[in-house]
């Protein structure tokens, strides 16, 4: 094994006084770099296999030993877990559900809505508008949640889901809206300029033309819309202070600070809970996750 | 053509000569977001301007108190710790996540097989690392007790506990950052195919060897890239939150140690409901990654290559 890498190492990295090149033959190299990235990946993905097993692991088992052999399988945790909290823990699953459904709704309106102006209309300031809406993409939540809570708490929506909701119906995820804008740019004009020939309005090509051909813009705007908005904690720890309202985020993570410092099993298994539609997102979405990141490029 | 014109040129559309503008329909179309604008996003940026020259509580009106906020950062101990741990974290745990993206992006490039399986391994950490599992769990990794120390035990070295330790804690918050670095990772491998093969086949018939060609032609054609992944994964890390909220259990300890700037100024804001002096912190930060972001579109113009 170590042979094999130190002889693989002049050929990928040469230094510039050329040193004699040695051939290593094309399938020792390949083993050497897929056995390479497998325990790289392994090493990647450990923490998230460890968390898993120890969630089916007796507490007095979890910091025995580094490995992931399961002895016995512990489903209690879970049971446990879920009935730690004031209400059971599918409670704050429906509430991160309803909160996650209607941003990734609201997100899909207004933000096509937006990027159909900013790609096909021409408008007076549009430079300008487009130019700040770009702006807007890198500012810092931190930056104005301090108004944000003011005015919402002025009109009462504190331990609502209102707040959180509420800027997703108003086009404020301008990443959005930008991916959108590069996807429609990309569509032939021709098709817009067809329907207009025969009589169709600006609500009528939006709707009719682009909309059904954007749908893999909105399918990555949706499995984004929902992975960062279950994971989502600033916000929802900051205007979800009722353990009736809480989230999944809020709820996990005033069960760690409630928690007696013992009942690990238990917390991993909601910690695996909190995770696991995030992995059934990814699963489900990749393709459109990787063409949205690959084209975009965020986070 | 400068980086800054390229961003530029973005919302430009090539309309030659002069079309007829649509603007009752554009407007109609930008509705919400002209609300979210005004509501949401620009119009809170001025509101905690104006804020940030005030002391306000939320029970009563806030009373302007002129440059009382700016004198109070000067003197601020525990903001200078914040900043301090804040341009360590993202200065250490940028280069390095994009270091390793970029890595893992050239040895995975150009028809490997198995390519997807790797990709997706990993750029999952990315989608899990900002949840509150993820921190939950970096708890019971760097603890006293932890995985870490477990395999360090097996190979014989007695470890600490590294979240507990000011010396460390940092560092396990730093490494949760480059276990993220997937994001980058699948943007640099959208890039590096970018990148025509004949480029890399002549530089092989004149000689060159691969550290030749990685400098003289994969850092110049990706250097765009490079440049678009620094300016947002400094932005980004500038951000972080929710890992030193939760590892730290909302204190920034041990001893201030993980206090992210984000955090003192949620710490100010909302556990002391010191609204005037945490909008003045807010403007602080924006100003910081704004000059962060123009300095870093400045240098570009010395070191990011535009094909065109």
């Amino acid at each position: 094994m170590t042979d094999l890498q130190e002889r693989a190492v002049p050929v990928s990295t040469a230094g510039d006084p050329r040193p004699p090149r040695v051939r290593v033959p094309a399938p020792l190299r390949s083993i050497v770099k897929h056995t390479g990235l497998s325990l790289l990946a392994l090493i990647m993905l450990y923490p998230v296999i460890w968390m898993v097993v120890s969630s089916l692991r007796p507490n007095n088992e979890i910091f025995r030993s580094p490995g992931i052999v399961l002895d016995s399988l512990q489903v209690a945790n879970y049971s446990d877990g879920w009935n730690a909290l004031a209400a059971p823990f599918g409670h704050y699953l429906l509430n991160s559900a309803i909160v996650v459904l209607a941003c990734i709704i609201g997100n899909l309106v207004s933000c096509s809505m937006a990027a159909y102006a900013f790609a096909r209309l021409d408008f007076t300031g549009k430079k300008l508008f487009f130019a700040t809406m770009l702006g807007t993409i890198m500012l810092p939540i931190h930056v104005i949640i301090v108004p944000q809570y003011i005015l919402f708490s002025q009109l009462g929506w504190v331990n609502t889901f209102l707040p959180l909701i509420v800027p997703k119906l108003l086009a404020t995820d301008a990443f959005f809206v930008f991916l959108m804008v590069q996807f429609i740019r990309g569509l032939p004009r021709e098709l817009d300029e067809a329907a207009r020939i025969d009589g169709a309005g600006h609500p009528r090509i939006f709707l009719r033309v682009i909309l059904p051909l954007m749908l893999p813009a909105l399918a990555t705007t949706t499995i984004f819309t929902f992975i960062w908005t279950w994971n989502d904690f600033f916000s929802q720890l900051i205007y979800l202070t009722d353990p009736e309202m809480y989230t999944v985020p809020v709820a996990l993570r005033s069960f760690v600070d409630s928690t007696v410092a013992t009942s690990w099993g238990s917390m991993f298994a909601m910690s695996v809970v909190s995770l696991l539609p995030v992995f059934l997102a990814f699963l489900i979405g990749q393709r459109y996750l990787i063409k949205g990141i690959a084209t975009t490029g965020i986070k | 053509m400068s980086a800054l014109e390229k961003f530029q040129r973005l919302g430009t559309t090539r309309s030659g000569p002069r079309r007829k503008r649509d603007n009752k329909a554009a407007y109609l179309f930008l509705l919400p977001w002209f609300a979210g604008l005004t509501v949401i996003t620009a119009g809170p940026v001025v509101a905690s301007f104006v804020l940030g020259f005030t002391d306000y509580n939320l029970i009563q009106a806030p009373e302007f108190n002129g440059l009382e906020n700016v004198n109070r950062m000067l003197s601020d101990e525990r903001l200078h710790r914040a900043l301090g741990v804040t341009f360590l974290y993202v200065f250490v745990s940028v280069p390095l996540q994009l270091a390793a993206a970029l890595g893992l992006a050239m040895l995975l490039d150009r028809g490997l097989r198995g390519l997807a399986f790797y990709r997706s391994a990993f750029y999952l950490p990315s989608l899990l690392g900002s949840s509150v599992a993820i921190a939950v769990l970096w708890r019971q990794i760097f603890g006293a007790e932890g995985l870490l120390n477990q395999v360090l035990d097996v190979v014989g070295i007695t470890g600490r506990g590294w979240i507990s330790d000011p010396d460390t804690a940092l560092s396990t918050l730093i490494v949760l950052n480059v276990w993220t670095f997937g994001a980058p990772m699948v943007i640099f491998l959208a890039g590096l195919r970018q990148i025509p093969a004949m480029y890399y086949e002549a530089a092989a018939v004149d000689g060159a060897n691969r550290w030749t060609q990685f400098r003289r032609i994969t850092l110049p054609l990706l250097s765009p890239i490079i440049f678009f992944n620094l300016v947002l994964q400094i932005i980004h890390a500038f951000q972080s939150f929710t890992q030193a909220f939760v590892v730290s259990g909302g204190t920034g300890g041990p001893s201030d140690s993980t206090l992210f700037y984000t955090l003192y100024l949620y710490q100010r804001g909302f556990n002391n409901f010191d609204m005037g002096y945490a909008s003045a912190l807010a403007w602080l930060l924006l100003l910081i990654i704004a000059a962060f972001t123009a300095v870093n579109f400045w240098a570009a113009k010395r070191w990011v290559f535009y094909d065109d």
